[in-house]
Order: structure tokens, then sequence, then C-alpha cells
């Protein structure tokens, strides 16, 4: 039982995380918390459901998965899109809202952002839930200790090559250092003679597929509904300011922990407060370590 | 003289609308010349340097460099136009480490030209070497300002603008900096550079200006500006001013 509650709480937790990532970024290099980051998520997995049901199909899933190509596919068209709309977003709202100096006015366009979305996604796929497929896949038994489905093995795969990728990303590229640098004074990368443009709209664009990303993964996992991304919101934000802000993988150790801490509440609370765990997370790192348990160099990316 | 390499005349502009820090200031550098610009505390010096590098808004006046206007272009381009800019504070990233630092710095440049850019910023600042992959936090502030300088010249600039490099450094860490930078002027690298030590400024400099609130106030060669009263009772009486 134990086994089956750990392996659960690190699958979630690895979802978690992958959201956080796009979110300790932006964060981090916009200096606001963007709070509709959690309705990117939604707005991705509805695109890869709005792109399953144009392409169908076409081709079975690769076993053991319970998706194939047309999801994958899926999944490429939606972090595309919702790097879009994201960029859209800014352009239209955040970058008027940042030339004033009130940190506070942008982040409460966020909330008006992020009530707009939801609220375009129920008007258009409407309130149901609804699933990627309904394919039943068959759990794999790791030494009779528990039991994983295939999704959520490669989810943590892919969450685990993510971090790695990313890692590499930051410390090696030009963009990736641009970033960084951004995140720190802003200013002081034009002077370097790197277009700090570039650097928002990129922040954006990784911050949005992410994000779409994480969207997908989870309703391979649950069922996909316009509050979906709402539901993530406190864990995202849990994940990333325990981790430090702007901290890559101490939002990925964050959303484990917080994963984690939600699976295994079940030993003390009742299942239906599980939601309040992540609040309460949130507010012990808040009182007792508010620059995260690994600390964030003062809005610097790692 | 030969054509001048940076003119920027009659600048005004701010960091808010309707608040101008400069009232009409101008500068004019030729190309491989030494200018010192010089000035109270709250003159507009850093001002009129970060206008001439694209970060402070200009609302009238222009900036002509190397023959082309060049007035609110975008920093990044105006690395591109071979111009660099070392702020006087936070002038690097200290969460980066120094190669991350330098590797930033050489983007304008192609992936080979950066590595050889780099191989000569180590040759050149040994210091450096050693302090490769520590961030840039750690360092003193004379080794910070090293990076700083190091950072601006990996692009080969035809103009190097230098906001206060002596600052915080000890004197011998002065003499050394300075005779570097006389040591890139004979290169023919052109030096625009603000400095609170007068009587030092005048030891390196070709031509000076004198800033006072956010208008050109003198200018002129050395010389002609230490046989000046105003100069000797405000800036060379007690040997330079401190700050
Ligand atoms: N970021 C800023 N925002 C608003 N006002 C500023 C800013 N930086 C400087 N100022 C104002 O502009 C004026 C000129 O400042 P500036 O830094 O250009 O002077 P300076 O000649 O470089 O002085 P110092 O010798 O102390 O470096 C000052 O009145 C200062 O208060
Ligand atoms: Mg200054």
């Amino acid at each position: 039982m134990l086994f089956q509650v750990l392996a659960d709480g690190i699958l979630t937790g690895s979802i978690i995380a992958l959201g956080a990532i796009g979110l300790t970024l932006t964060m981090s290099v916009l200096r606001f918390p963007n709070f509709a980051h959690a309705e990117l998520i939604t707005f991705g997995a509805y695109i890869a459901l709005a792109v399953l049901g144009l392409t169908g199909a076409f081709m079975g899933p690769l076993a053991p998965l319970s998706f194939g190509l047309p999801l994958i596919l899926a999944t490429v068209v939606a972090m595309a899109a919702t790097a879009v709309l994201a960029l859209l977003i800014d352009r239209l709202v955040y970058r008027k809202l940042r030339a004033r100096s009130k940190k506070m006015t942008v982040v409460f366009g966020s909330f008006g952002v992020s009530l707009l979305v939801r609220m375009s996604i129920l008007l258009v796929f409407g309130g149901a839930a609804t699933y990627y497929s309904t394919a039943l896949q068959r759990a794999i038994r790791v030494g009779g200790l528990f039991r994983v489905m295939p999704d959520q093995v490669f989810t943590l795969g892919l969450t685990i090559i993510i971090v790695v990728g990313l890692h590499l990303f930051l410390k090696f590229t030009r963009l990736g250092l641009a970033m960084r640098a951004y995140a720190e004074n802003p200013q002081l990368v034009g002077i370097y003679g790197y277009d700090s443009e570039r650097v928002l709209r990129w922040t954006w664009i990784i911050g949005a597929a992410l994000a779409a990303l994480a969207g997908v993964l989870y309703g391979l996992t649950v069922q996909i509904r316009p509050e979906i991304g709402f539901h993530l919101l406190l864990p995202l934000f849990a994940a990333a300011i325990m981790g430090g802000v702007g901290n890559v993988h101490g939002a990925v150790l964050g959303g484990l922990i917080v994963g984690l801490a939600e699976s295994l509440s079940i030993y003390l609370i009742p299942p239906g407060y599980k939601m309040a765990v992540p609040f309460l997370l949130l507010l012990l790192i808040l009182y007792l370590r508010p620059t995260g348990l690994f600390g964030s160099a003062k809005g610097a990316v790692r | 003289m030969s054509m001048p390499l940076l003119t920027a005349s009659d600048l005004v502009g701010g960091y808010r609308p309707g608040l101008p820090i400069l009232h009409g200031a101008g500068i004019q550098v030729s190309a491989g010349e030494f200018v010192a610009l010089i000035g109270p505390n709250g003159a507009g010096k850093s001002t009129l340097m970060k206008a001439i590098a694209g970060i402070v808004p200009i609302w009238s006046g222009q900036v002509e460099l190397a023959g082309r206007v060049v007035t609110n272009t975008p920093p990044h381009r105006l690395a591109e136009a071979e111009l660099a800019f070392v702020p006087q504070t936070n002038n690097v990233f200290t969460s980066l480490t120094i190669d991350e630092n330098l590797r930033l710095g050489a983007a304008a440049l192609s992936r080979g030209q950066a590595g050889q850019a780099l191989a000569r910023s180590y040759e050149a600042f040994p210091d450096l070497t050693r302090f490769r992959n520590v961030p840039a936090r750690a360092l003193s502030g004379g080794q910070r300002q090293m990076l700083a300088v190091a950072r601006a010249l990996l692009t080969s600039p035809k103009l190097l603008m230098l906001d206060e490099p002596s600052a915080g450094l000890s004197p011998l860490m002065v003499s050394d900096v300075f005779s570097r930078l006389k040591a890139l002027v004979h290169d023919g690298v052109a030096i625009l550079m603000v400095e609170q030590n007068v009587k030092a400024a005048f030891s390196v400099a070709d031509r000076a200006y004198v800033l006072t609130e956010g208008r050109n106030r003198l200018d002129g060669t050395p010389e002609h500006l230490s046989a000046m009263d105003e100069i000797v009772e405000l800036y060379l009486g007690g040997g330079g001013r401190k700050h």
C-alpha cells in the first residue's frame, strides 16, 4: 500500500513539476506571478483534444502506452498553439501593464486573463468531462510492491528528460544564459549585446509549451475538464515557491514534494481534503522559508 | 582631427516624461581619441552615457555613430554598431560565472569569432582565468570591474564608453586600469570615460568635457582646462575630489 501511494505521488508530482518549471521560469524572468499559467495548461489539453478530433485516430496506440502518434502530433500542435496564445496575451495585455510601474496591476491583469481563458474554453468545449482515449491500459506490476500505468512511467521519464534538457539549455546556450541574465538585470542584457525582446519572447514560448505538455499529460491520467488547470494552480505555486523562484531543479523537487504530500495525506486526513495539502504546504513554506527550500538567488534563473 | 566617430548634439532626455535630466548636452569623440567626462555628482554624466547607449530615452537631439544616426537605437543594435558600454554600477551578472558572463557578452559574434574573442580575453586578463567558473558575485570590486571591461572589449568596439571604471579601486589598480585603457587607445579604440578623479582623468585624456546640470559647461584639452580658475578651484583644488 505504501509503495503504491509513493508511486502515485511521484507521478502526480512529475506533472506538477512540468507545470511548475514553466511557472518558475516566467515568474523570475518576467518578474510577476502569472496566475493565467494554469489556464495555459487547460488550453493545451483542449487544443490537443481538438486536434485529435480533427485528425482522428489515424494510428493505433503505441503499446503499452494508451496513446499513439495522433496524440503526439496533437500535443506538438497544442504546444505551439499555447505558445502563440501566451505571446498574444503578452502583446495585448501584459506588455501595456508592465510599462506602468505598479507590479500589482500585472498580477490582477493575469487574474482577468485567467478567467477569460477559462470561460472561453467552457464556452467552446462545454463543461462535460472528456478523455483522449477510452482504451484501457494494463498496469505494470513492479516487484509485487505496486502497480503503475505505462503512461505514468512515460510522464516521469519525459519530465526527467525535460529537466536535464532545460538544465543544459540554461547553462550552455546563449539564449539560456540570456534568460538567466535577464532575471537578474533586464537592462544589462541589451548592453551585453543580446536582444532582450527575444528573451521575453522565448520565455513565454518555453513556459507555455511546457504548460501545454503538462496539460496533455494530466489529461491522460484524469478527465479533461475546463477546471483542470485551475485545480493545479495551488500545487504549481506551492512547487515553484518551495523550489525557489527561478530555480528549475527546485521546481521539480517542489513538484515531487507536493505530489507525494498529496498522496501521503490519505493516511492523515480524509481524501476529500487532499486539495488542501498544497495550500498548507504553501503557507508553511511562506512562513518558514519564503525564499524556497533550495533558495532563489534573488530572481535568478538556475 | 579625423572624422568624428561619435557626435551627440543637443540631447534632451530623462527617466520620466516631463522631467528632463539632460538639457541640451552634447559630446564629440573622434576615432582613436581618449575623452573624459567630468562634473559634479548628479550632473547627468551617467545619464548622458545611458542616453547615447540607447537606455535612457532621448526626446530631442541626435546621436550619430560612424556617420549613422542612431538616436534611441536599442542597446543590442549599438553593440552590433561597435559601441560598447560599461555602466557605473551593476555592470556584470553576479548570478552568472565569469565564463558565462563572457560567453553572453560575445553573443553578437559568430560562434567561431566568439571562441577567439574569449581566448583573447582570458589572455589579456589572466586573473579572470583563475575564476572562470566562479559566480561573479564572489569577485572583489576590482575583479568585477575587470570582468566588465573584458566583456565590453569582446566585440572589438570602435568606441568604448566607461562610467567611472576606477570607482572603488586601489590606487595601484587604478593605474593598471588606466594604462590598459591607454594601450587600447594606442591600438585605435576611442574611449569616452566618466571619471571623478579629475587629475587622473587629465593625465590620460586627450580632451575633456565638464558637465553641470545636464548641460555642457566647458570643454577642451587638459592643458587648456587646467589653466582655468573654475577648474582649479572646483576640481583640482584638493588634488582631485574623492567620491
Ligand atoms: N534610474 C533613474 N531614475 C530616475 N532618476 C534618475 C535615475 N538615475 C539618475 N537619476 C537622476 O538623474 C540625475 C543625474 O544623475 P546621473 O546618475 O546621471 O548623475 P552623474 O553625473 O552620473 O552623478 P555621479 O557622479 O553621482 O555618478 C540625478 O538627479 C538623479 O537623481
Ligand atoms: Mg554617474
